[in-house]
């Protein structure tokens, strides 16, 4: 049977269309049981809900009625076989559901119970119950019935057979009426109620077990004719509102994406994230004990509560109180914000034995607040209980809840090692979209907090590692120094700073040194130039004395010569002719006229 | 001590049926049978058949057919079933 259903989940949304004319589901108003369902209970067919003392089989069933007297104005009737009707108010009224004024006119309430020093004297049937009830049935006008507890009276009839006839009696008698019935029915270890599973449309199994101490309730439909479900067993969850099941949500991740960055309250941080968290991410911070974890949680609080937005912080190793003054010591001021009502600090122990539970409280205050950007220091407090997959599949649609919703969310989860331990931080550091790790780094005889950003989606990051330093005036990140392999933090990487001042002071010295002295034989060189342009005007000025006195000579040459041909008388005259005229292979077209 | 009184005061039932179902006709016959034999005389049946009145059985709070419910004398006492079990009935009946 079991295998048989397994089989049919995945074809689960064609059956459902195609099986829709001939099935009406009647929705049940049990968030995630009308989803896994595809609508609800088979309307005007009958289901039998199974399950040990303290499942929940009497809350489903009532819960259903209720809805559809709520929701759909769909009159019902309630036969209790096992409690009595004030006891039934009673539990209802633990939901907020006010029986009394629906009994008016929507829901009747049959006390079923045989007192028990009721005598039998022999075979009874049920003729006029059913009789009773359809009367009761007419005269609101009901669709749903429920029976709660049937075994109770039928065992009284001490034989299988005539108890199968009776409830052949009331199936005949449903099927008659078109009823949407609920039987339900505790499971005794026997098969004695099997062949129930075939007389119904739909069987739901719900079970209550204790896992690591904690109670766990859980749901599976076993049965479904005509129609898909999901056949897995999905966790319940007992609220303030009734029953609910946990079901994994959408398969699809769809949320409204924004590019929208939030600071984290550390400027430095906000640079390495290359502006700071995402609007509506999840932010992990991890480290052991001491880490200042919860510091950069206010100060992410503080920034936040600045820019106007509605903070809540939910602690649960810590009271409000005490967070406040603490982070005072680093400079960060909360009281302001909590008086004005911008942050509100939820302060508690993880009690109770239920992780669902928790989570719907949580979901319950960060509704309620308008929260914007929510705190859980350390979600590690209810990871721990995490033990089974259920409640890891709590925590995901929580975080789920806060996309969808917008809320950025940094967590802290403690880790006990020095390093990070992927084991230690399961699931969470998965879901989470920014994940900062701050370690202890023990060097020299002392302790220094090493901040680092493990994984950042969606956002370029630093890969450096940061120190992470506290003081009176505010939190500050550091660069850390590697020299000669290892990172310097605390003492030694001051001591690192003042060598590197003193070096640097060193080497300014220097500079100047080299500096005057290349002006030196600059200014050397310039004077070597002057000389040198000193020179050549020498040089030239020189030259052209020379040329001059050249010039004249040769004019006074020819002048002398004149002066001596008028002195020869011409002589020279014939002389000079008959050279210049002379025989053409010996003498130069031009000749030397000027003469020398 | 207490059969004493009950043997004297008329006994009042009534018994509620479901119309011609096989355990309440066999109810009916079965307290018929057993007054005559022990209450001759001194009792009186009325016998209410929830087909036709079922309001009866929601003021009345019964839940299964047949019902029989002693009205006097007091305390009221009721047993269920067919009364095929007659010692048991007359325990009831007899007050003890």
């Amino acid at each position: 049977m079991v295998a048989r259903a397994k089989r049919r989940a995945p074809a689960r949304k064609k059956r459902a269309r195609k099986s829709h004319h001939s099935l009406v589901k009647m929705p049940t108003g049990i968030e995630g049981f009308d989803e896994i369902t595809s609508g609800g209970l088979p309307r005007g067919r009958t289901t039998l809900v199974l399950g040990g003392p303290g499942c929940g089989k009497s809350v489903f069933a009532l819960q259903t009625l209720v809805r559809g007297a709520v929701d759909t104005q769909e009159a019902s009737v309630f036969v209790a076989f096992e409690e009595s009707a004030k006891q039934i108010v009673t539990n209802a009224a633990v939901f907020g559901w006010d029986l009394p004024s629906l009994e008016r006119k929507k829901l009747f309430v049959l006390d079923a119970r045989l007192s028990p020093d009721t005598v039998k004297t022999g075979e009874f049937d049920l003729i006029g119950l059913l009789r009773v009830l359809e009367a009761k049935v007419v005269e609101l006008g009901a669709t749903r019935i429920v029976f709660d507890g049937l075994d109770v009276l039928l065992t009284l009839l001490n034989d299988p057979t005539v108890e199968q006839r009776e409830i052949y009696r009331i199936r005949d008698w449903l099927t008659r009426t078109g009823l949407t019935a609920i039987i339900t029915q505790k499971v005794d270890g026997t098969d004695r109620y099997q062949f129930m599973h075939f007389m119904v449309d739909c069987v739901v199994l719900l079970k209550h077990s204790v896992m690591d101490g904690s109670a766990f309730r859980s749901l599976r439909v076993v049965k479904y004719r005509g129609s898909g479900f999901g056949a897995d067993e999905f966790p319940i969850l007992l609220t303030d509102e009734g029953m609910r099941l946990i079901t994994r949500g959408p398969t699809e991740l769809h949320y409204r994406v924004t590019n929208e960055r939030v600071s984290s309250g550390l400027p430095r941080l906000d640079h390495m994230l290359r502006g700071g968290f995402h609007r509506g991410s999840n932010v992990l911070i991890s480290g052991a004990p001491g880490t200042a974890k919860s510091t950069l949680c206010c100060l992410f609080a503080a920034a936040a509560c600045a820019r106007g937005e509605r903070v809540l912080y939910v602690s649960f190793d810590e009271g409000a109180d005490e967070i406040v003054r603490n982070v005072l010591s680093v400079g960060v001021r909360l009281a302001p914000y909590r008086k004005s009502g911008l942050l509100a600090m939820s302060s508690t122990r993880t009690r109770g034995p239920n992780i669902e539970e928790q989570f719907d409280a949580l979901r319950a205050l960060v509704r309620s607040h308008r929260t914007r950007c929510l705190v859980i220091d350390p979600l590690s407090a209810l990871s721990s209980k995490m033990s089974h997959v259920a409640s890891a599949d709590a925590a995901q649609q929580f975080l789920d809840f806060l996309k969808s919703e917008g809320v950025t969310v940094v967590n802290t989860s403690l880790m006990d090692g020095p390093t990070l331990d992927e084991a230690t931080a399961t699931g969470i550091s998965t879901i989470a979209d920014t994940w900062i790790h701050v370690s202890y780094v023990v060097q020299d005889g002392e302790r220094n907090r090493a901040l680092t950003i493990v994984k950042s989606r969606g956002t370029g990051h630093s890969n450096q590692v940061r120190e992470l330093k506290l003081a009176d005036d505010g939190v500050t990140l550091a660069d850390v120094f590697v020299a000669q392999g290892k990172v310097l933090m605390g003492v030694a990487r001051w001591e690192w700073e003042q060598e590197e001042r003193a070096a640097k002071k060193q080497s300014q010295v220097s500079t100047e040194l080299k500096r005057l002295q290349l002006q030196l034989s600059q200014a050397e060189a310039a004077a070597r130039l002057k000389v040198v342009q000193v020179e050549m005007e020498a040089r030239s000025a020189e030259i052209s004395l020379l040329a001059a006195a050249t010039g004249q000579a040769t004019e006074l040459r020819v002048s002398d010569r004149a002066v001596l041909r008028k002195m020869r008388h011409a002589d020279d005259d014939l002389r000079v002719t008959r050279k210049r005229r002379g025989p053409p292979e010996k003498g130069t077209p031009d000749g030397d006229g000027g003469g020398r | 001590m207490p059969a004493r009184p009950a043997l004297r005061s008329t006994l009042r039932l009534r018994l509620y049926v479901a119309g011609n179902a096989p355990n309440s006709v066999r109810a009916v016959a079965n307290v018929r049978a057993l007054c005559d034999e022990h209450f001759r005389g001194r009792h009186a049946i009325e016998i209410v058949d929830l087909l036709t009145e079922p309001q009866k059985a929601l003021a009345d709070g019964i839940i299964v057919t047949p019902t029989l419910l002693k009205l006097a004398p007091l305390p009221v006492q009721r047993v269920i079933g067919n009364l095929s079990d007659t010692a048991s009935v007359l325990v009831m009946l007899n007050g003890r």
